[in-house]
This record gives C-alpha cells, sequence and structure tokens, in this order.
C-alpha cells in the first residue's frame, strides 16, 4: 500500500450535477466483461429513453439501452475507451426523453421480491461493476455458495476520483435502500460499507444507516481493490484462483449498488452514472451526472474553459484508468472519471535499469516479486513469468508508480498476465 | 477536437525518484565519514578519495562511450564506487593505487557484467579485494592518526584488529576512541560516529532498511562474545563492533541494493551470513578483517537466497 497525493480538491465538495443532453449518443455494443450484444434495432428506428437496443443470448453479458430518446442514425465502428475501437450504435436525439412504458413496483411488491427476481431485474437493467471492472452485476448476485457477507465499496482509492464519494452523501436512502434488499434477497448477515478516511461526509452520511457498519479504511492505495478490501475488513484472504464468494463474500461499488435501486425502485434501467471530470487543466472541475454514450468532449467543453491544452485524456483514475487518444469517445457503463492532465502532469521520465532497489517489491499488495517478472517479461520468457506469480497481479500500478528507475513495470507485467493466462 | 494526446500504460502519476536522486544521496550520507578520515589521517585521505572518484568516473565515462549507451555517469554511482574504494584503503598508499583499484572496480566489477544494475558483486569490494591481493604491504600499512605537528606519514600503526590477531595488548584503546576513530586503519572506516550520522540519513530516507546492517551486527557480535576470547562467552563484541570496517560495511555496502535479496527475509538471511563469515574469518582466518570478503561471498550467494525467499502470494499457503 502506498499513501498517494490524492488531488480530491478539485472536486470533492462540488454537488453532482446534470450534463444537458447530448445531441448524438455512441452506445457501443459491448461494456462490459463477456459476450459482445447485437443490435436490435436497425437504422431508421425510432427508439425511447431505456428501450433495450442490445442483447444476446449468453451467460456473461448485459443487455444495452437507449440513454436518450431519438433515432438510430448508425451502427458503426467507433473508438471505445477500454478497447480501443468497437461496433456501437449512435442515437441521435430529439430532445424529448420519451421514456419507454415499464411497470413500476410498488413497496409491497419490493419486500417480496425474491433472489431470482432481483437477479433478473438487475439483468433486464443491464447493470454492471461500475467501480470499472465492468463484470455483469447479476452473476456476482447468484453465487454457488451462500453468502454471509456483503461489503459495499465506497473507498474510491483512485486520486482525483470523487464521483463515488458525491453519491454516498447525495443519495444515502436510496443507497442504504438498496444495500438492504440486497442483503435480504441474499440472505447475508454481516453488511459492511468501506469508505476511506478523506471522505468524512460520507462516513458521517452513513454511521445512522440501520444495519449497515461503517468500515473506515486508511486513505492507502490500493484500499478499494476488491481483495485487498476482503482482507482489510474480514482479516482473510480469498485463496488464490478463487473468487470472493468462495470465502461467502460478495463485494459490490457503491454506484453499482445505486444503480440496482434504480433498477428496483425507479424501473430504470443503466443509462447514466456520475463522471468526475476532473484535473488542472480544467476550469470548472465537477461531478456530472452523464448519459451513457456521451462523447467525452462534451464532458469537457461543460467544465471548460480550458486552462491549457491537455497532454493526455484518461478515463477512469490516474493509477488504473486508460489514456485515450481521441475525444469523440463515449462514456460508458464503467466510466468514473474524466481527468485531464497537462504537458508537464503527463511527462514521464526515461526509463533506466532496474537497480533492484526493492520498492515495488515492498509496494505489491498482492506479495510479488514486479521487478523479476519485468526483466523476465521484456526477455518473453512466460514459463518464468507465470512461476513468479504474473497472474495473480491486480494491476493496481504501485510498483510502476514508486519505481525510481521509471521502468514500464505494468505494461510488460500485463503481457506477462496475457500470456500466463492463455 | 483534441489533438497529440499521449497515450500510454496505466499507471499515469509516478512518484518523484530517480536513480540519481537515491545515489546522491548516498554520496551526501559519505560525507560526514570522509571528513571524519581527512581530520584523522590529514589531507592525504582526501587526495586518495579525490583521485579514486575520479577515475572510477572516467572508467564509467570510457565505457558508456566505448558500449555506445547512454552516458550515465552523472547518476551519481561511479562517484559512490570510487568514495567507498577510498574508504576501504589506507590514507598513505601511492596515488596510482586507488586510481588501479578504481578503474578495476569499475572495468571488471560492474562494466564487464553489463553497467548499472548488472554487476553481481560489489564493484567497490571488487577494486579493494583485487588491490590486497596484488598489493598486500600497500594495503595493509596504515598512518598513526592524528599526530599534530609530527607530519601525518611520519609513523605507521597497526589496526587494532590486527593487533588483536597478533596478540598484542589492547589497553591502550578506548571504546572511546574506537567510536571516534582514534585510530590505525582506512579512510572512512574508522570513525563510527561520522559513518552513523550518514547511515541515520539513509535510514530516515527510506533508502536503505534495517534487515542487512541489524543482522549483520548483531550476528558478528555474538559470534565474537562467544568464541572471540580463549575462554567461551568472554569475547570483546563490543570491540568487534566498533573497529574494523563493520559499521561501513553493514550500513553501506552490504546494503547495496544490486548485489543483495530482494525480500525482507532474504535480507536476514543476508545479514545473518555475512556477520557469520566475518567473524568467522576475524576469529579464526588468516586476515584480521573479513568484511569485504564476508559481503563479496553472501553477494555471490544472492540469486540463490532470493529464489528461496520469495514473498508470500496474496490468498497462497
Amino acid at each position: 500500500m502506498v499513501r498517494l497525493a490524492e488531488n480530491k480538491h478539485y472536486s470533492e465538495n462540488k454537488l453532482t450535477q446534470s450534463l444537458p443532453l447530448p445531441l448524438k449518443v455512441y452506445l457501443p455494443l459491448i461494456q462490459h466483461l463477456g459476450k459482445i450484444c447485437n443490435p436490435e434495432v436497425k437504422v431508421g428506428d425510432t427508439v425511447s429513453l431505456g428501450q433495450k437496443i442490445a442483447s444476446i443470448t449468453a451467460h456473461v453479458y448485459a443487455p444495452i439501452h437507449a440513454s436518450i430518446s431519438g433515432k438510430v442514425v448508425a451502427i458503426q465502428d467507433w473508438p471505445h475507451p477500454v478497447l480501443g475501437r468497437a461496433k456501437a450504435v449512435v442515437i441521435e436525439g430529439d430532445g424529448q426523453d420519451n421514456v419507454a412504458e415499464f411497470h413500476l413496483l410498488d413497496q409491497q411488491e419490493i419486500d417480496k421480491l425474491t433472489a431470482q427476481d432481483l437477479r433478473k431485474i438487475v439483468l433486464d437493467a443491464g447493470i454492471v461493476g461500475m467501480g470499472g471492472a465492468s463484470f455483469p452485476t447479476h452473476i456476482k448476485l447468484n453465487p454457488i455458495k451462500p453468502l454471509d457477507t456483503l461489503i459495499i465499496n465506497g473507498a474510491e482509492c483512485e486520486p482525483y476520483l470523487t464521483a463515488d464519494a458525491r453519491l454516498m452523501v447525495e443519495k444515502t436512502p436510496q443507497i442504504s435502500a438498496a444495500v438492504a434488499l440486497i442483503a435480504r434477497c441474499l440472505g447475508v448477515k454481516d453488511i459492511y460499507i468501506a469508505i476511506e478516511k478523506n471522505k468524512p461526509e460520507a462516513i458521517k452520511a452513513f454511521s445512522g444507516a440501520p444495519g449497515i457498519k461503517v468500515k473506515v479504511l486508511p486513505s492507502d492505495y490500493p484500499q478499494g481493490a476488491e481483495k485487498q478490501l476482503i482482507q482489510n475488513i474480514l482479516g482473510k484472504e480469498v485463496p488464490r484462483g478463487k473468487l470472493p464468494f468462495d470465502i461467502g463474500v460478495l463485494v459490490q461499488n457503491v454506484a453499482t449498488v445505486y444503480a440496482i435501486y434504480e433498477a428496483v425502485y425507479k424501473g430504470k434501467p443503466l443509462i447514466e452514472r456520475i463522471v468526475t471530470v476532473t484535473g488542472s487543466c480544467l476550469q470548472n472541475p465537477k461531478n456530472l451526472l452523464v448519459r451513457i454514450g456521451t462523447p467525452i468532449k462534451n464532458l469537457i467543453e461543460f467544465c471548460g474553459p480550458l486552462k491549457e491544452p491537455p497532454a493526455k485524456i484518461i478515463i477512469g483514475g490516474p493509477m488504473m484508468g486508460i489514456a485515450q487518444y481521441t475525444d469523440e469517445v463515449p462514456i460508458i457503463k464503467s466510466s468514473s472519471g474524466l481527468l485531464l492532465m497537462n504537458k508537464n502532469e503527463a511527462k514521464v521520465g526515461d526509463e533506466d535499469p532496474c537497480i533492484r532497489c526493492a520498492a515495488c517489491v515492498r509496494g505489491c499488495p498482492v506479495g510479488l516479486l514486479p521487478c523479476q517478472i519485468n526483466l523476465a517479461s521484456e526477455r518473453l520468457l512466460w514459463n518464468l513469468t507465470r512461476e513468479y506469480g504474473a497472474g495473480d497481479c491486480i494491476e493496481c500500478g504501485i510498483c510502476n508508480y514508486v519505481c525510481p528507475s521509471n521502468r514500464r513495470l505494468l505494461q510488460t507485467i500485463k503481457r506477462a498476465k496475457l500470456e500466463v493466462i492463455k | 477536437m483534441i489533438n497529440n494526446l499521449i497515450v500510454s500504460s496505466s499507471p499515469h502519476i509516478h512518484k518523484q525518484a530517480s536513480i540519481s536522486r537515491i545515489m546522491w544521496t548516498v554520496v551526501i550520507s559519505l560525507i560526514p565519514a570522509g571528513i571524519a578520515g581527512v581530520i584523522i589521517f590529514g589531507l592525504d585521505a582526501l587526495w586518495v578519495t579525490l583521485v579514486a572518484v575520479v577515475a572510477a568516473v572516467l572508467t564509467e565515462l570510457i565505457f558508456g562511450i566505448w558500449a555506445k549507451k547512454k552516458i550515465t555517469v552523472l547518476d551519481g554511482s561511479a562517484v559512490i564506487t570510487g568514495i567507498l574504494l577510498a574508504f576501504n584503503l589506507p590514507s598513505g598508499v601511492p596515488l596510482w593505487l586507488p586510481i588501479v583499484g578504481a578503474v578495476f572496480s569499475i572495468a571488471i566489477g560492474k562494466q564487464v557484467f553489463g553497467g548499472l544494475g548488472q554487476n553481481i558483486f560489489n564493484p567497490a569490494l571488487v577494486g579493494r579485494v583485487f588491490l590486497m591481493a596484488s598489493w598486500p604491504k600497500y594495503m595493509t600499512t596504515f598512518t598513526q592518526p592524528l599526530r599534530a605537528g609530527a607530519g601525518y606519514d611520519a609513523i605507521t600503526s597497526a589496526t587494532p584488529l590486527a593487533m588483536l590477531k597478533e596478540g598484542k595488548l589492547l589497553e591502550h584503546i578506548s571504546y572511546l576512541d574506537l567510536f571516534l576513530g582514534k585510530h590505525g586503519g582506512c579512510i572512512g572506516e574508522v570513525c563510527i560516529l561520522a559513518l552513523l550520522i550518514g547511515a541515520a540519513l539513509l535510514l530516515i530516507k527510506g533508502y536503505i532498511s534495517w534487515h542487512i546492517p541489524v543482522t549483520y551486527i548483531f550476528t558478528t557480535a555474538v559470534l565474537a562474545y562467544i568464541f572471540g576470547a580463549a575462554q567461551l562467552f568472554h569475547g570483546d563484541w563490543l570491540f568487534h563492533i566498533l573497529s574494523g570496517g563493520l559499521i561501513l560495511g553493514a550500513f553501506f555496502m552490504a546494503t547495496d541494493y544490486v548485489a543483495t535479496p530482494l525480500t525482507a527475509k532474504g535480507q536476514l538471511i543476508f545479514g545473518i551470513g555475512c556477520g557469520l563469515l566475518t567473524a568467522v574469518i576475524r576469529i579464526w582466518g588468516g586476515y584480521p578483517e573479513g568484511v569485504s570478503y564476508a559481503i563479496l561471498m553472501m553477494n555471490a550467494a544472492t540469486p540463490f537466497i532470493d529464489r528461496y525467499t520469495k514473498c508470500r502470494i496474496y490468498g497462497s499457503k
């Protein structure tokens, strides 16, 4: 674990604001881990807000919904924040926000929901893990073994990002209601909400919530990584190669929990999310409620004017986020932040030889020897990288962050991971 | 439309750290011991050190040009090698000796293995051992310290450890003299006080950890206490800590990143091994001092130690 410069001051006290409706949204057919969806609309179709526009018959997937009402104008390749390019449905808005018809559940019906019902609602709403992993949530709600612990992840350990913090403060009752619902449906006994010390407002907001234990964590990175969170809260580890539910634990990000609330109580599929738009280049950093599929240039313009041209644009946080090559790329379900870095901040020093200082070894939260995996990976010795446990890397980036030689540790370890998992 | 965006793999922020920052801090941490050396042995100590540093830096530069590699002379690592070599020499040596030693350290100890980060032995110690094997007389002739007025190089003296080895009486050397460095020895090893000031800087900065120095010194002291005298458990352990190159070696040479283990567990083993070998050489070996050889031997064992002291991976047994 390391202490990072938080840089949350840009946006931590800014109330969430709605971004004006975009003229066009670009909805990639894959915004989740799993199979890419097939479009269920064709060019020229009129779509209403929240209408399902893409799906597939598969186990691991999440359907995609129209995030504005209007007309499908194209189904084409388009920049994708994670995959580089992917097929996307382009909708031109009519500015009306005509909502698709749906059945709204009343409290009595909600109280009678079973685990099976909840899973169906979550799947139909296209909800995925919104902390960044984008794993379809309905699968996580379908554990093979009974669960005893639910951890709501509000750690938000990435520097700059404040979207989850704002959500916890502004939507406390909604999150609490959804937490209670999930816990009831899955028969969970212990419920924790994990919040880093640097979010006193959020800690205060939840300290009275019935049935939820607030776990205040030190503001260290990567506190919010699923397995580290489990270790820090419960004092137990997820065995290698296993998943949290193997030890009876379910971890859900706060934004995901809020999406579940909206799906159950408002009948609303996942069509918008909070995005922190931040960085020293911006005149007005903000937390924005953004329709999925909105190009990031709209967000930048809304938070402008630019103080200086950005040299690097990152979707996500500075430690694990992905650098973008164009501002045409849309916000997708897992995009928690948009960070603009100036030339100076984006500068990375030249790579020097490894001097075996072991800063990476001391920093690795998993217990790997990053410098050794790096050297093996550079020599394409994949078996050796496997021996060193490259497959266990959680890609937090600490090794790379602390390296005095600016070695591209994470990049080479990610490469090794692909080979090891293959 | 925003153009010319930089695209690179995460993470996108980096700690303010660099090799040169670490290396120059180590250089600074060695300055107190250097000043003490000059006070104790006179200006000769300064010339030997400067000559060694210049020779080390020039050798590094020539190899850099020859190998068409990025010129890294300014990163400070060659400066450290020069200083550490000089600190392991008596002040009265002819000035060609540190030159030969520094060239050997950098050329054979470091560059032939591939330069910075590749050496399997501590380069300064490689140079020192080479000089020791080639010109033992120069290497074991020590200047009498602090002979104000009489001229520093007038009288030679033996080191306390050599006197111990030869069975000479040591009553006239107090622990305080040993601590302050008022005795014969190598330039940078005699003043324990100055060395500890430098070591404290490195520990506070986090550039070295306690694991190697503490286990090294502790192991040497325990063995010296048990076996250091004719009767068991009567050895003068404090004398063994304060004399010779133990403190210099434990804090500044056994902690050389490149040739020491990566993990805390490995470093503990490394320190114990160094202590064991040092004590064995001092007590039963042919030389009065064993720090250089102990560290070099443990350097050789480092890859082996690394292999068996990996960290436990999260979620494994």
